[in-house]
């Protein structure tokens, strides 16, 4: 099972998802048990939805909608590019 | 792909996703709509060179990243890889603590401690070789590889990129806590503690 410097060496790579299934589970495994190292795992897994949302909440003019269609023709049908 | 009509209907469903990651890279409304027409029609040109069974949506993200880098990297001075400054790991995470022992909870006030704005703006204030990693990773979910190869550069400078990158938009968020009063500023050498 990783260490508390281990798992918060890898925190990054563990929420990306990028490590190796033996660290991943490692990792996973002392985060069951150590009450530091999940709050700062859950605090990062909370800032990273975070981000996610508030970074893609923006309103597609209608003036793109309508290039986009443009840039298709006829090989997008009515009604295909509407929200 | 069966044809154009499907992959014109498929590629369109990407549109929100495009239209926002191209205003967090070019930074205002005008330029945004302009890269993601470009982007759609460099699509359509290039879709004989569309593998099918392939990701559509990273296609689409290769051909955006690539036309802003090509397009707006030209107009801009080349921003400087070593211009962020270094922070401590765990930065903000390590400050938000603080707002615990006033009665809040971090975790569970981090979506409403921080304005849609405030986010954005943390974002879009990296410098580019900054903002493309950790906007394709942290909004988008692209994996490493999937970066690297969007930005041809190799997977270990996509990770240190996202490791200052993110470190710094940590900063910039606790420096927005901060003059908003939530936080008060850490005691420095060279800054005078104002709020006790």
């Amino acid at each position: 099972m990783a260490d508390c410097s281990e798992t918060l060496r890898e925190l990054e790579a563990f929420l990306d998802g990028e490590l190796t299934e033996q660290t991943q589970q490692s990792i996973h495994a002392h985060l069951g048990g150590c009450v530091d190292c999940f709050q700062a795992f859950d605090f990062h897994a909370e800032l990273r939805l975070v981000i996610t949302q508030k970074c893609l909440n923006d309103e597609i003019p209608p003036s793109l909608w309508a290039k986009i269609q443009q840039c298709f023709g006829d090989d997008l049908a009515p009604g295909d590019g509407d929200a | 792909m069966a044809d154009r009509g499907e992959f014109a209907k498929q590629a369109t469903q990407y549109a929100p996703h495009l239209y926002s990651a191209a205003l967090r890279l070019t930074r205002n409304s005008s330029d945004a709509e302009d890269l993601v027409q470009e982007t759609y029609l460099r699509a359509y040109r290039g879709y004989a060179g569309f593998e099918e069974g392939t990701n559509l949506r990273a296609w689409l993200f290769r051909i955006l990243t690539n036309t802003f880098i090509n397009t707006y990297r030209a107009k801009q001075r080349r921003p400087q890889e070593t211009e962020l400054d270094d922070v401590e790991d765990l930065y903000l995470y390590r400050r938000l603590s603080g707002l615990d022992t006033a009665g809040r909870s971090a975790e569970d006030t981090m979506f409403d401690l921080f304005t849609d704005g405030e986010v954005k703006s943390a974002l879009e204030g990296l410098p580019e070789a900054f903002r493309l990693p950790v906007l394709l990773a942290d909004v988008e979910e692209f994996s490493y590889k999937e970066i690297a190869e969007m930005l041809e550069i190799p997977i270990g400078t996509v990770m240190s990129r996202l490791h200052r990158g993110r470190k710094a938009m940590q900063k910039a968020l606790v420096d927005y806590a901060t003059e908003r009063g939530l936080l008060v500023s850490p005691p420095s050498p060279d800054t005078e503690d104002t709020d006790g």
